[in-house]
């Protein structure tokens, strides 16, 4: 927990010098950041340096070998599977892929949580699950079952299900992997709109510069009763909610805004920026 | 969970680590069923796919092995003149020994491998995290449902399998060996004993459990993609089935003991 005379805000989460390893293998090398309310933290890095590992570390579903995880200033790490329940609560996910039950329709996916807490009317769930297809401009697709989406759809059914029962924090596993531009473009607005119009503390994990510099350098406002996406050139914001963190076999190399990356002489850093 | 652990120890370890991780599995699917949510729908579900499902193939097997039974041990009962006692042979050989066992092999074959790629699948698909991630339990949702079907199911099944075996029997005895359908179900019934009926359902709850645990833990360590759940779906039938066998030896052996 945060010191007493520690008057700044909790972080929505922190990591402090976790380590991770599966066998021989160490993944995450005395990990250590923070992610403040309402701010989106991406991570970028190659593959298998430890990128996922870090979103599955923050929700529970691995334990960390050492070192500790607050979520809202709770310590997480050693809580066993029911306590865990709780913190999950306020955490959405979405997975690489979706993963979707492919066993039940959209609707049923989206109202899952809903109907495993058990304390909604079958109305009022259908009226959450419509309102927040709605947010991610899927209601046409409400009756369908996972396999008769696209893979857009999918990752925005994805999520929509994350997204019900309003969670302050939400982590992004590659939501942008393998989806043409369009949709891609898509996927960022949405997490944009929850970062600026919702306030939702969220880690996204990308191997695209794209989605980084969309997320960095985009923001959303409301002009004239009208959303309208601005960029830091042509609204005059410098946008302090959205910084990068960059992995190398399994430690940070980076943390940090985009702008500070950009000018960065770390040859890896060049190289993937390249 | 932490079904995974497994692969990294060395092969003693490993196999104390498998039987350590099936018996917690196991335990904890049974306290599930005094623990709330219930999940009584996934419960109906199962027992519909595994009871009805199973229902026409546990009738064939039966059928054939009464029908097959009766053509052999008249074969050797016509040499003392002893062709009435077919129906004994039959009805206690069924319920005391084939009805259970074949009918654990016939489920281990369709339902424990179903399981286990069922399971197997969400797993690689990452559809159990995502279920974590939204506050499930999924041994309470996906274990102990399928469990508890079993564990009921496989008896009902059991009985179905006796009974259909025992007229597979007089199918034979009467087309087929010119015994007086009077007789033979005279001799299938009175000669049945309560022991023989406690052997013959003792054993299928015990296979029940043994098939469902080890379908949902074989699909709950599933590693390696696609691939890794073809290995799962293999193993499951190939360890239920050995379980099933070797059970049914202790079983009996302690049957035979106190009854």
């Amino acid at each position: 927990m945060s010191d007493q005379n520690d008057h700044r805000p909790t972080p929505a989460i922190e990591l402090r010098n976790v380590v991770k390893s599966y066998g021989d293998a160490v993944i995450l090398k005395k990990i250590s950041f923070t992610v403040r309310r309402g701010e989106a933290k991406v991570i970028l890095g190659g593959s298998g340096s430890g990128k996922s590992t870090i979103l599955k570390l923050i929700i529970g579903l691995e334990k960390p070998d050492e070192g500790e995880i607050f979520i809202d200033g709770e310590e997480i790490s050693r809580y066993r599977e029911s306590q865990l329940t709780r913190v999950r609560q306020r955490i959405g996910m979405v997975f690489q892929e979706g993963a979707l039950f492919d066993s039940l329709s959209v609707a049923d996916n989206v109202a899952y949580r809903l109907h495993e807490q058990g304390d909604l009317e079958e109305d009022e769930i259908l009226e959450i699950v419509r309102k927040t297809l709605g947010f991610v401009d899927l209601e046409d697709a409400i009756e369908k079952m996972p396999a008769e989406l696209s893979g857009g759809m999918r990752r925005r059914a994805a999520i929509a299900r994350a997204l019900v029962g309003n969670p302050k924090i939400m982590l992004y596993d590659e939501p942008t992997a393998g989806l043409d531009p369009l949709t891609a473009r898509t996927i960022n607005e949405l997490v944009i709109k929850l970062r600026d119009l919702e306030g939702v503390s969220s880690v996204f994990v990308t191997h695209r510069l794209k989605d980084v510099f969309t997320m960095a350098n985009e923001y959303l406002v409301h002009q004239n009763g009208v959303l309208r996406y601005l960029t830091e050139e042509e609204g005059g914001l410098c946008l302090i909610n959205t910084r990068l963190l960059m992995l190398r076999d399994g430690e940070i190399i980076f943390d940090g805004f985009d702008e500070e990356i950009r000018k960065s002489s770390d040859d890896y850093i060049r190289k993937f920026l390249s | 969970m932490d079904l995974l652990s497994a692969k990294t120890a060395s092969p003693l370890q490993e196999t104390v680590l498998e039987i350590q991780n099936l018996t917690i599995l196991g335990i904890r699917s049974l306290l599930n069923l005094f623990r709330r949510p219930l999940y009584l729908r996934e419960t109906f579900e199962q027992m519909d796919i595994i009871g009805v499902g199973s229902l026409v193939i546990t009738m064939l097997t039966g059928f054939f092995t009464g029908a097959v039974l009766a053509l052999q041990t008249s074969n050797t009962l016509s040499s003392f003149g002893a062709m009435g006692y077919t129906g004994q042979l039959v009805s206690i050989s069924l319920v005391r020994e084939l009805g259970p066992v074949l009918t654990a092999v016939v489920v281990a074959g369709r339902i424990g491998s179903g399981i286990a790629s069922e399971l197997g699948s969400m797993l690689v698909s990452e559809q159990i995290n995502a279920m974590r991630a939204l506050g499930t339990d999924p041994s309470k949702k996906l274990v102990t449902p399928r469990v508890f079907a079993s564990i009921t199911m496989v008896p009902v099944l059991t009985i179905i399998c006796d009974l259909v075996g025992v007229l597979g029997g007089l199918f034979v005895a009467y087309f087929l060996l010119g015994i007086s359908p009077t007789l033979y179900l005279t001799s299938a019934y009175d000669n049945l004993t309560y022991s023989d009926l406690v052997q013959g359902l003792i054993k299928p709850p015990i296979f029940g459990f043994l098939i469902a645990i080890v379908g949902c833990y074989c699909g709950l360590r599933t590693y390696g993609g696609t691939q890794g759940v073809g290995r799962s779906t293999t193993q499951s039938v190939v360890s239920s089935m050995i379980l099933i066998f070797v059970s049914d030896f202790f079983i009996t052996r302690l049957l035979l003991a106190f009854i």
